[in-house]
């Protein structure tokens, strides 16, 4: 017994180090476990404060950038109001985006609340943005995060007036989506390299994609709506060994100036993952 | 103590606030330069305030930038590996009791220069290499390293050159 305490008093420094050592590494991976352990959530009340308070000085050097954006979301908003349409025949009809329950009444599946962002990385290898709105406000985790021009990410965690969002630009990040023209749904990814692209994997050869074609959500996503921009395809990689091709996609969002985002909550989504995870556990 | 509790801020907010926000030259270029702040700690704070300064350094950063844990380890290891460096490559016996902390004139040129160096690469390393275990060749390790320890080296000239700390000789009586 005596020589274990002399054992630990001798290599006390060098156990400290690996006490601390092995406590970094549990918080780097096992991140979600452990967000209670390490104060988090009274960190980001912090974190996001002061991020507010910067942002309040760097916001000016941006507002003509927000406002063309601003200006831009609302024209593409205002063509696609219902009354921009006009059927030629009395047999087409117009629906607007609502989901039906019964024929009296059309429910709001998708919710909009917007935010502005008040800390923001793009140069990790795991990017996330601090967003000025949380809990108290409404904001739950796994909300989906759109920006004026497309997807931005999802909710990872709140506190009560913040939350923090994981950027498109992180390694876990993975969206459904598909392409517009011809609607084949996609996972798509950061593959870390470049903060203007993004990857999707595994395109059949059939299917005919060219330069400039628009890739958006697609209606299998449960946090996103279906049809926002996520990207254009910039270059088609050809894989030679294999029946498939790999795009590289242009993002429509623009991460190094975001300004605004709009958190979109899926009022049905527990409904259908409740629905969803019953049937696993029956089968 | 007090001039330590203003360095410790900021350093993270130079960090944070302006390195971070810079858009990045190429996937290989992050400017880390954060740490030269447990290089600059005194020689005579005892090992165990050492790591656990270096601990919660490396914590603080990691709540603005959301990676809880990473840069926290980078910074125990230097914390720890710090005491020994500083042994070995001390110029004369009892420097460390003259001087406050590890600098140009305190160490000499060449000592210190070496003691940087390696503190860079070891914390960069060690950074990359756990970034490394969750993707990535071993090609981008190797050139993660060499370009963001290539960077920090610069910052940290850059910084020395323009805010001299000015060291004085303590006497015993003093």
């Amino acid at each position: 017994m005596r020589n274990i305490f002399l054992f630990i008093r001798r290599y006390f420094n060098f156990l400290f180090f690996v006490f601390l050592q092995i406590t970094a590494l549990l918080i780097l991976f096992r991140y979600n476990e452990f967000h209670e352990a390490v104060f988090y959530e009274a960190a980001h009340e912090i974190t996001g404060r002061l991020g507010g308070n910067y942002n309040n000085i760097t916001y000016y050097f941006r507002l003509k950038q927000t406002n063309a954006d601003l200006a831009k979301e609302n024209e593409a908003l205002r063509n696609r109001l219902a009354e921009n349409f006009e059927g030629p025949d009395t047999s087409q009809r117009v629906y607007t985006d609502t989901l039906q329950i019964d024929t009296t009444t059309a429910v709001q599946k998708y919710v909009w609340r917007s935010a502005r962002v008040v800390n923001n990385t793009v140069s990790m290898q795991n990017n996330s943005l601090t967003i000025e709105r949380g809990e108290n406000q409404g904001v739950r985790k796994d909300m989906g995060v759109v920006g004026p021009a497309g997807v931005v990410g999802r909710v990872v965690s709140t506190s009560g007036n913040y939350a923090v969002v994981m950027s498109m630009l992180n390694r876990q990040f993975h969206i459904s989506s598909k392409l517009k023209k011809t609607g084949e749904a996609f996972t798509v990814h950061w593959d870390g390299v470049d903060p203007n692209y993004v990857i999707m994997n595994n395109v059949p050869k059939i299917i005919p994609v060219a330069i400039g074609d628009t890739v958006v959500t697609s209606h299998y996503s449960s946090v996103f709506p279906a049809g926002i921009p996520i990207g254009t395809v910039a270059e088609v990689i050809d894989n030679k060994s294999s029946n498939f091709v790999s795009l590289r996609l242009k993002t429509a969002t623009n991460f190094y100036n975001l300004e605004y985002v709009a958190v979109v909550e899926n009022t049905m989504r527990e409904e259908q993952k409740a629905l969803e995870d019953a049937t696993k556990i029956n089968n | 103590m007090l001039r330590s509790l203003i360095r410790y801020i900021l350093f993270i907010l130079i960090q944070v606030y302006l390195l971070e926000s810079i858009p990045p030259l190429h996937r290989f270029i992050v400017p880390y330069f954060y740490f030269l702040y447990i290089l600059w700690l005194p020689f005579n704070m005892p090992r165990i305030s050492m790591m656990m300064v270096s601990f919660l350094f490396g914590l603080t950063l990691d709540y603005f930038v959301h990676t809880p844990g990473l840069h926290a380890a980078a910074c125990t290891l230097i914390g720890y590996l710090r005491g020994f460096l500083v042994s070995v490559l001390i110029p004369q016996e009892g420097a460390d009791q003259n001087y406050r902390s590890p600098s140009f004139t305190s160490m000499g040129v060449a000592p210190y220069a070496t003691y940087v160096i390696i503190l860079t690469l070891v914390h960069n390393g060690y950074l990359i290499f756990l970034e490394w275990l969750q993707f990535g060749s071993f090609w981008y390790f190797l050139g993660k390293v060499l370009a963001t320890s290539g960077i920090s080296l610069l910052l940290i000239l850059i910084i020395e050159l323009l805010f001299a700390r000015k060291e004085r000789f303590r006497t015993n009586t003093a």
